[in-house]
């Protein structure tokens, strides 16, 4: 294995290409699955110039078939390949929730560990660029709810190939989030080469004691901006970007929500079923007796993401994450 | 479209080679062969069902009648190819090599049942319909890209071709010339659903023009034609030609599952007689006997040899240690996550420890 080396600026999706770059390059089984991936480059251009690089018999455009190359992948998964699948928006990967639920996430369980499905399937999800409807659905509910698949949600470049790779040489099948949202919008230093960043664990992006607010994704910025206005008002926050949503980081959850003991979660999916309650169950869990206040879910609404004249209402925005906090701590 | 997809043959009903270029083909090793596979096949389906109704098994899905499509294609795969079945397949399953007492597991809901033997590549039986076509598609697409001449196959059903995953997965075998065998087993009903009210087309062979891959449609109660037609399908995989789908037309005496009453559905008079036209054992003994080597002392000393070998199975699996409760934990991934380790030690400290 190479170590990282030298140091790149980059947006988020381009330390995704590079990532897949990485590790197509490192290693032999690594192959790339999905629609308009090749010549293309994908619809974000995630995959640019990696058909070129690598050929078309590792960075395969697919038929139209959600259903058909996930179920394909998961052959060739088992069969001793690693697919990369990508899924062109979350909200296209329903006529694949079959295979997903039924076989992906299960074919481990089923055969106790015979046959086994280390597949990535990386999805562009979430509302705020102007997408058409069905482009913005923020899902991951469903599949954080199925056993057997892990999945990630970076909101940064360094975040977004470090845990890409961990994906890629995770034995079991991860569902890999791409906040659309946060493809161009910021650049950061990205090592060149492999590393890794483990699944699973959190990230602490502000240090305070007044209140911690929990997200991910593409709801990390806002959180940022609504917690920078709070400092001014003299309120601490403890911002954690989860990174990963099964399974949850629980200690990062537990130690933060120990000190503050308030807290606001955000999301931009539906409130009802969503993963902010998995994170209320962590922190019943671990931590009731530490509770000042009633923990506040800023959250999209429960009706379906709007077309996008609307969605500049749907989302969680900063305002709305200053009003929670605002009222835990006044609770 | 019939007309372009009439039904091959090369055992007629009354056992004549109707053929003539498969008769130095078909010989009477080849038949004791596939008859005594048969046998074996239908006693041990035959036993399963009265398993099922003393409750030594759960639901249970036989296949009686489906044996010449079962045992026939798979006795034309190559020990290195890869095998995915349904739940109805188990026959083709136990011919290629699968463990009598896993798939007895399997029927008594134990995942241990799912394990095949080793070096034996046959998934756990497809449960959602056709949801198992596409991963064929993909296992053989893989055996292409390392340069083997393996090849898949994959069972289903008639009401299967009306799923989606069907039409993706021959779509994708087809793009990509992935060398599997697509070997429909049309049983003519969809539990109830009979096949004229599940599509509109007179054959399922036809489909395969949609995807530009050779289809026929055989007798799949005529054990010559399934081998010798999944035999020219794997050959043709095997040298980089692509994907195939046969139809093989057949019949399930029985139930859907044990679950299931058929006369609710269908007239089971029809069962009855198609059986004595058409049964694929019979059909077989049928040939044995107009070639003069059927001797009732043979099949007698094959039925006991299966009654046996079944017998030891069924013993077996319900000598099988009790389910372990770690096991529900233990494979849902490689490493545990918190939660399900804390899950597991809080269970098991409920029920006073596991078997570990």
């Amino acid at each position: 294995m190479k170590t990282a080396v030298g140091a790149k600026t980059m947006t988020l999706v381009q330390a995704i290409t590079d990532a897949l770059d990485t590790m197509l390059d490192e290693r032999k089984e690594v192959l790339l699955l999905g629609e308009d991936i090749g010549k293309n480059g994908g619809v974000f251009r995630a995959t640019d110039g990696l058909q070129a690089k690598y050929g078309e018999s590792r960075v395969i455009d697919t038929p139209l078939s959600e259903a058909g190359f996930v179920g394909a992948g998961i052959g060739m998964a088992v069969n001793g390949f690693l697919p990369v699948i990508e899924i062109q928006f979350l909200g296209f990967i329903y006529p694949a929730y079959e295979q997903i639920m039924t076989h992906a996430s299960r074919l481990r369980m089923r055969t106790m560990g015979h046959f086994t499905v280390p597949i990535v399937i990386r999805a562009p999800y979430g509302a705020g660029v102007r997408a058409p409807e069905i482009h913005c659905d923020s899902t991951e509910a469903i599949f954080t709810h199925m056993p057997g698949i892990k999945v990630v949600c970076p909101s940064s470049p360094y975040d977004a190939k470090g845990l890409l790779i961990a994906a890629i040489e995770d034995p079991d099948p991860v569902l890999f989030l791409e906040p659309m949202r946060c493809y161009r919008s910021a650049k950061e230093e990205v090592p060149e080469g492999r590393y890794t960043i483990e699944i699973g664990k959190g990230k602490k992006l502000m240090e305070g004691d007044d209140v911690t607010v929990i997200t991910w994704g593409a709801m990390v910025p806002e959180a940022m901006q609504a917690a920078k206005k709070m400092k001014q008002k003299g309120i601490q926050c403890d911002l954690i970007d989860l990174r990963t949503l099964f399974p949850l980081d629980k200690d990062i959850i537990a130690e933060s929500v120990q000190k503050t003991g308030r807290t606001v979660i955000v999301h931009e999916a539906h409130a009802t079923g969503g993963v902010g309650n998995d994170v209320l169950a962590i922190i019943n869990d671990t931590s009731f007796l530490y509770q000042k206040a009633p923990v506040e879910r800023v959250t999209g609404f429960d009706s379906p993401v709007p077309y996008f004249g609307f969605e500049d209402h749907y989302l969680p925005t900063p305002v709305r994450i200053q009003h929670s906090i605002e009222k835990v701590m006044k609770f | 479209m019939e007309n372009h997809f009439p039904i091959r043959q090369i055992l007629d009903k009354n056992g004549n080679v109707i053929a003539a270029e498969y008769k130095e083909k078909i010989t009477e090793k080849l038949a004791k062969d596939f008859y005594r596979q048969m046998l074996r096949l239908r006693i041990f389906d035959r036993k399963a069902i009265s398993l099922q109704r003393q409750g030594r098994i759960g639901t249970y899905a036989p296949f009686e009648g489906q044996e010449a499509s079962q045992v026939g294609s798979a006795a034309a795969l190559a020990g290195n190819d890869w095998m995915f079945p349904t739940y109805r397949d188990h026959g083709a399953a136990m011919s290629f090599g699968h463990s009598l007492r896993n798939v007895l597991l399997f029927w008594n809901g134990r995942n241990e049942g799912c394990i095949p033997p080793d070096g034996k590549r046959i998934f756990p039986p497809g449960i959602p319909i056709a949801t198992q076509i596409p991963h064929a598609a993909g296992a053989a697409f893989a055996e292409k890209k390392k340069g083997t001449a393996n090849a898949a196959i994959a069972y289903f059903g008639d009401g299967a071709t009306s799923e989606g995953d069907f039409h993706e997965g021959l779509n994708f075998a087809s793009v990509f010339k992935a060398p599997v065998v697509f070997f429909n087993q049309n049983n003519q009903y969809a539990i109830s659903v009979p096949i004229e009210k599940q599509m509109n087309t007179k054959t399922i062979a036809q489909k395969s023009l949609a995807y530009g891959m050779p289809g026929i449609r055989i007798d799949g109660n005529d054990i010559f034609i399934v081998y010798f037609e999944t035999l020219k399908a794997l050959e043709r995989a095997r040298k980089g030609e692509g994907p195939s789908l046969i139809e093989a037309v057949t019949w399930r005496y029985g139930a859907h599952t044990t679950a299931d009453d058929p006369s609710k559905y269908r007239d089971q008079s029809e069962s009855r007689a198609r059986r004595q036209e058409t049964d694929p054992v019979l059909r077989l003994e049928r040939w044995m006997q107009n070639q003069g080597i059927f001797d009732e002392k043979w099949v007698q000393a094959a039925e006991e040899e299966a009654t046996a070998e079944i017998d030891h199975a069924v013993a077996e699996m319900e000598e099988f240690p009790p389910a372990d409760p770690a096991a529900i934990f233990d494979h849902v991934f490689a490493e545990p996550t918190w939660q399900i380790k804390q899950q597991k030690e809080d269970y098991l400290k409920v029920i006073g420890g596991g078997r570990e």
